[in-house]
């Protein structure tokens, strides 16, 4: 929907815009147009997929798995049908049960999305031999590009610059790293199929490259099915380039400009833009004609992304790879060129011409896309799962799409890939487009689990990034300013900002309570005025001001699970405000008025400083979660119930001294997932960063290793046991 | 002229339910609202404001040091122990943002040689869940919350507020039971500790819900208030209950046991089932509490009667209330200024106006509950002594709360006076408030003396609640009037004696009577032995009498059975 309300907004905006394309498709529709579209995905692009199809009068049918039964993709379609259980193997990736769903929708055209099956050629070839329209490239530019040294021989061929590596057949380990050897490290391991990072490995040195090369082959083959691998010269200082290229069935294919998409972590894109800063339009028109001649190369139609690796040392760019489907940041194009992808996708299945000639292509504005996932950035951007109890996305305007395909109350599971929302703003140049970025990451409200919102703000907000200088290592070299060590002390004025918080969420929670009682009626005794005087405002005592103490444990969610207990002493005036102290503490109080504006909104007046804040309150495991966003600060805060937090809740006949949440020496999950692999026994010497377990969550394998030297004790789990989020894994004793 | 008055509404909108019987049911008048009644240019208001301050500030200085409990160090090793202050428990356990109507604050003022903040016990008032409750809160601060004379008194008044109000009692035990050295003041009598456990038993068999949490210790007498309680919570490590600590079983019996395994919360829990709810910690065990209540079910027990849910507030301002009793007794005052300020939209109508001017009686509201208000205006002659008596029985027969202002220096005395038959009205008066059946709440905002105490409902007369101003004095007599009795009697018994007693030495004598009735008709004088529920700050009065009304409303009418009036 927000994505239709900015397009419908910018078009009457500009009324001299007001049609997508001046100059319609020329109409040659092969076997009639597409009336009915399913959709074989789900989350983000699902909506914005069927927001398209339906602005075009196209049914929409949605696929879904048992996890999705309430999806907003599945409300966002006409029709859906369950294809299976949660794991994508049996649901998004099983190819005949979306056949079948095709077949009774009567659905003529299948949409892939991005991921799961929209880079398989047998998928593409499975729809056209079932008589449906794939709406995407032909199979064989699928199987063409799919096969990441096959793609490069070709490439070569046609003329496009490649990075120096090993794109050959013979996989033996000791040949592989011979040719590692030749090519010079570091060196990058990359699985043939597939793409988004995964399985991906930087070997520095021959030493790392075994483990490295085993580990790629492991988690391409759990990703997509094929443990090929290739080798590349390791670029330190690149950036990612990457340029949106359409083709229509008649042989024509324009670039759409570049991306530049090189703030990633853990090899993921995080923040996308467009145009790339910093570039030369001669560069750029190099890039697009390099682009546009690798496409031609495969005879390419459809829309696609010819990815380039940037040497910013030496200005050269090198060929990649080529995604061949509708990538995951294609908005921040479609917001510089004004135009719908999908909807061109759609035209260009129906057989129609390319609306637009390289000539006519527009370049207007900036576009940033940030890319909002539920993850912990401070245990190394791990994705995280939970419950969105509190989901308020920035409203939409003819400048900012908001693409989610999640709602308020609903769960971010490990199923599936973590990302909540993708973030895109558009200004008239770089400097007005970042303003309204970080504005909009401020104003960007989610609750209930770990999400990178503050981390995306401190990029947006580092001066690096501010004069465009981005490389692929930004976050790697920047990582002392961007991530807040533990260990460090917090920073002085988060802190103070964390204080005033606290007292304004205890304030806030006062007001609530208070019109809590005056609204609610009090059965209990009697319900009418004389017995509702008990919860006049404020409250009365004999001699004294009322007093309310409440302890709030600020979680420090960047610096990881650091926390701070405020323990707050607030005393009701007698004009309705609350002031506000912390104990223990050398800072004067506050004395803080309250308006609930409703729907989460308070107008809060602190000693004669305005402004509207908003609380966000859950409760998760037995304790109250209160979220508060003020200003461009937005802090985690716990209500503690309990003097004393224990872990079991019934007696010892003694009273047990030193509780602590778990016996010393624990290693606990780092996030839910499936232990793939359990490298040591009971017993085991090990020493400091040893990895002991591998765990595999979101596709993606992280090593359990041992946080000291010692023995493996209370070992328990066995490869392809689920494990729960802080869950005791192991122990390790001391020698 | 009653059918006028009956036919009168003080309320300017019409109630949702008329009801043709009730005096406040018809169309609207408001030809019943009060005066101001104040003159702020008067030297009068004036010498009162000052003095009201000074009265307020030595209040306020008093209540302090109460609050300050055993004092710092006493503070310290109480959140040594993780334990909360007694007020903090009970602002833990009332409802989030509601109010607490605390009892007798200054009981035990200056009444031993060792100072006895609050007489080392909190009670009050306050809602948990939406049903009000009585918390009995001992002070382990003072003196180790062990019960002096002054604590078992204080005690057992929340606990007579609570069986008449039909109050659940939340008993939060951390006390060392009875005071030793003072066992002989504290152990044998009827109302003494022994009484506790009595009022438990009777009220529990009402179906009024005793429960008790122990946060502390509860050793010996103490241990029955758990025991005796409907349902009690313990919380780990800090609550012991047991008849005899570890020392004095070592002693006799030899065994050596430490105080958890003795009393604690997992033997009592798991084993001895003498506590029901084991708590983790303090907080845990305030949370229980909570839900203890929350679970009670008191089925038609608190439905209240519908009355106005709409109000106004009075028309004046009601810090002025500090300015009006003067401190000197001989200055007159109208009541009706008071009254101006504590009822709904300062509209009073007004019962007998004309007749026994001295003794103002009429119907008002306070937060929309319909009051009698008996106010003293003057010495009572007869008539006023009969009006008061008519009003009562008004108020009584359509189960009208009341509300006694005493400002009383006593009955007309005098031959005519006694002529008249004084002491029949008097009696009139006093068989009257004896029996009403209905909630009584007296503020004494002036003198109380003699039988003007009696016939305005005094301590005597079991109140809900009584309440003084600092202004307050109470005495058998005026401290003077006293002195000049015990000074004639003296004069004939040294005349009798032929001793010589000069002007000086009467003079002498006479000022020590004086100095003597004036610290005992202190407010502090009788606040520190209960003889009242507490000192308030006048312009509390009406937020403090609308809580003692919410408190004691009845949700069913008891009958009223006089006896015989003398006529």
């Amino acid at each position: 929907m927000s994505l239709m309300a900015s397009i419908i907004l910018r078009k009457c905006r500009n009324p001299n815009r007001r049609f997508l394309f001046p100059r319609p498709f020329s109409s040659l529709p092969e076997k009639g147009s597409i009336e009915k579209i399913l959709v074989a995905n789900r989350g983000e692009i699902a909506c914005r997929i069927m927001r398209t199809a339906k602005r075009l009068g196209i049914r929409t049918v949605a696929v879904y798995s048992d996890a999705d039964r309430n999806g907003l993709h599945v409300k966002s379609a006409d029709e859906a049908v369950r294809i299976g259980e949660a794991p994508a193997r049996v649901s998004y990736l099983n190819g005949s049960a979306i056949m079948e769903a095709a077949r009774r929708t009567g659905a003529q055209a299948i949409h892939p999305g991005y991921g799961f099956l929209s880079e398989s050629a047998d998928f593409a070839h499975l729809c056209e031999a079932e008589g449906l329209r794939f709406i995407g490239p032909p199979a064989s530019a699928i199987r063409d590009m799919g096969d990441k040294s096959a793609s490069k021989r070709i490439m070569g061929a046609a003329g496009v610059p490649l990075v120096p590596g090993y794109h050959g057949d013979n996989q033996d380990t000791a040949f592989l790293k011979s040719e590692a050897e030749k090519i010079g490290y570091p060196i990058l391991i990359k699985p043939t199929h597939g793409g988004g990072g995964k399985g991906m490995r930087i070997v520095q040195n021959a030493e790392e490259f075994i483990e490295a090369f085993l580990g790629a082959k492991r988690e391409a083959a759990a990703s997509f099915g094929i443990d090929t691998i290739l080798l590349e010269k390791y670029i330190t200082q690149p950036r990612h380039v990457e340029v949106q290229v359409f083709g229509d069935k008649h042989g024509n294919v324009i670039h759409l400009n570049e991306r530049d998409c090189s703030l990633q972590r853990r090899h993921q894109k995080i923040i996308e833009e467009a145009p790339a800063p910093n570039v030369a339009n001669d560069f750029r028109s190099h890039l697009g004609k390099a682009a546009v001649a690798a496409a031609k190369a495969v005879g390419y139609y459809s829309a696609g992304t010819v990815e380039f690796i940037m040497d910013t040392i030496s200005g050269q760019f090198y060929f990649m790879e080529m995604n061949t489907r509708l990538q995951v940041e294609h908005p921040v194009t479609e917001m510089i060129v004004d135009q719908d992808l999908v909807e061109w996708q759609i035209r260009v299945a129906n057989g129609e011409h390319l609306p637009l000639t390289q000539s006519e292509v527009p370049l207007k504005g900036h576009a940033f896309e940030a890319r909002i996932y539920a993850e912990n950035v401070a245990r190394g951007f791990l994705p995280a799962t939970g419950t969105l109890h509190h989901y308020q996305p920035v409203s939409v305007s003819p400048t900012v799409r908001v693409e989610t395909g999640v709602e308020e109350g609903d769960t971010v599971s490990m199923h599936y890939d973590p990302m909540i929302a993708k973030l895109v703003v558009w200004g008239e140049n770089r400097d007005a487009a970042l303003v309204k970025l970080k504005n909009c990451l401020q104003n960007f409200q989610v609750a209930g689990l770990p999400t990178n919102i503050s981390f995306l703000q401190s990029l947006a907000d580092h001066w690096a990034f501010e004069k465009g200088l981005v490389e692929t290592h930004f976050i790697e070299h920047f990582k002392n300013d961007l991530c807040v060590d533990s260990t460090e002390k917090v920073a002085e004025e988060t802190y103070a900002s964390a204080r005033l918080g606290a007292s304004i969420v205890a304030a806030c929670i006062c007001e609530m309570d208070h019109l809590a009682s005056s609204e609610t009626p009090l059965a209990c005794i009697g319900g009418n005025t004389l017995q509702s005087l008990w919860y006049s405002h404020p409250p009365f005592r004999m001699h004294h001001s009322p007093k309310r103490k409440m302890e709030l444990e600020w979680e420090i969610e960047s610096a990881g699970s650091c926390e701070e207990l405020f323990k707050l002493v607030i005393t009701y005036q007698p004009n309705g405000s609350y002031f506000t102290e912390i104990e223990d503490c050398d800072f004067p109080g506050w004395n803080i008025k309250v308006t609930h504006l409703g729907n989460h909104k308070f107008r809060v007046d602190a000693d004669g400083f305005s402004t509207y804040v908003t609380l966000a309150l859950y409760s998760k495991e037995d304790s109250k979660h209160i979220h508060l966003w003020h200003d461009k600060h937005h802090h985690h805060y716990r209500q503690i119930m309990k003097l004393n937090q224990y872990t079991d809740d019934e007696s010892h006949h003694k009273p047990v001294l030193d509780m602590g949440n778990r016996p010393k020496g624990s290693v606990v999950a780092p996030m839910a997932g499936l232990v793939v692999k359990v490298l040591l026994e009971n017993g085991a010497l090990v020493g400091e960063g040893q990895p002991v377990l591998v765990l595999e969550a979101m596709k993606m394998e992280h090593v359990v290793k041992s946080p000291r030297a010692g023995y493996v004790e209370g070992l328990q789990v066995s490869p392809g046991q689920q494990v729960f989020d802080s869950s005791v894994l192991f122990t390790i004793k001391d020698k | 002229m009653l059918r006028t008055l009956a036919n009168r509404s003080l309320k300017k909108k019409p109630l949702p339910f008329p009801r043709p019987d009730s005096p406040f049911s018809s169309s609207s008048s408001s030809a019943s609202v009060l005066p101001d009644g104040i003159d702020r240019s008067s030297d009068a208001f004036l010498r009162n404001s000052t003095a009201a301050r000074q009265l307020l500030s030595r209040l306020h200085s008093h209540v302090q040091k109460a609050f300050a409990g055993g004092g710092p160090e006493a503070v310290r090793r109480n959140r040594g122990r993780d334990k909360l202050l007694p007020r903090e428990r009970i602002d833990r356990m009332v409802d989030d943002g509601s109010s607490f109507l605390e009892l007798s604050q200054l009981a035990g003022y200056d009444l031993y040689d060792e100072p006895l903040p609050s007489a080392g016990i909190i009670t009050g008032i306050g809602p948990v869940h939406g049903r009000l409750c009585m918390f009995v809160a001992n002070d382990p601060t003072v003196k180790g919350g062990t019960y002096y004379p002054v604590t078992v008194k204080k005690h057992l008044r929340a606990q007579e507020i609570a069986a008449e109000c039909k109050l659940p009692c939340i008993y939060l035990v951390d006390s060392g039971g009875a005071n030793l050295p003072r066992q002989a003041d504290v152990f044998p009598d009827r109302d003494n500790f022994g009484r506790i456990f009595y009022n438990q038993a009777k009220m529990s068999s009402e179906g009024i819900p005793q429960i008790a949490l122990v946060l502390g210790s509860c050793t010996a007498g103490g241990a029955y208030i758990p025991a005796m309680a409907d349902e009690s919570v313990i919380v780990k490590g800090n609550g012991t209950i047991f008849l005899a600590g570890p020392p004095l079983v070592k002693a006799a019996t030899g065994e050596e046991v430490s105080a958890e395994d003795l009393g604690g919360a997992a033997m009592h829990c798991k084993v001895s089932g003498v506590s029901d709810h084991f708590a983790n910690d303090e907080l845990d065990g305030l949370t229980i509490g909570r839900n203890i209540v929350k679970n009670l079910h008191m089925a038609g027990k608190g439905v209240q009667p519908s009355h106005s849910s709409d109000y106004e507030e009075p028309l004046y301002d009601a810090e002025e209330l500090r300015s009006i009793a003067p401190t000197d007794q001989k200055q007159p005052f109208d009541i009706r200024s008071v009254i101006a300020r504590i009822v709904d939209g300062s509209e009073f109508d007004e019962f007998k106006k004309l007749y026994g001017t001295t003794l103002v009686t009429g119907f008002a509201r306070i937060f929309g509950q319909p009051v009698g208000i008996i106010g003293n205006n003057g010495i009572l002659f007869t008539e006023s002594a009969l009006k008061g008596s008519h009003f009562i029985q008004l108020c009584v027969q359509r189960n009208i709360p009341l509300i006694f202002l005493q400002n009383i220096t006593g009955f007309m005395v005098g031959s005519r006076s006694e002529a008249s038959g004084i002491a029949k009205a008097g009696a009139k008066m006093v068989m009257a408030v004896s029996c009403a059946k209905v909630p009584k709440i007296t503020l004494i905002v002036g003198g109380s003396f003699g039988a003007g105490n009696y016939g305005m409902c005094g301590r005597a007369y079991s109140p809900n609640f009584l309440f003084l101003w600092p202004t307050a004095k109470i005495s058998v007599m005026g401290g003077i009037q006293a002195a000049g009795v015990l000074a004639q009697i003296e004069r004939s018994n040294k005349k009798k004696q032929n001793i010589e007693w000069s002007e000086e030495e009467e003079e002498k004598f006479k000022s020590k009577v004086v100095e003597a009735y004036e610290r005992e008709g202190s407010p502090y004088y009788s606040s520190a032995r209960l003889w009242d529920d507490g000192i308030i700050d006048p312009a509390d009065t009406r937020k403090v009498l609308g809580l003692c009304l919410a408190a004691s409303v009845k949700s069913v009418t008891e009958e009223t059975k006089y006896g015989v009036f003398r006529m």
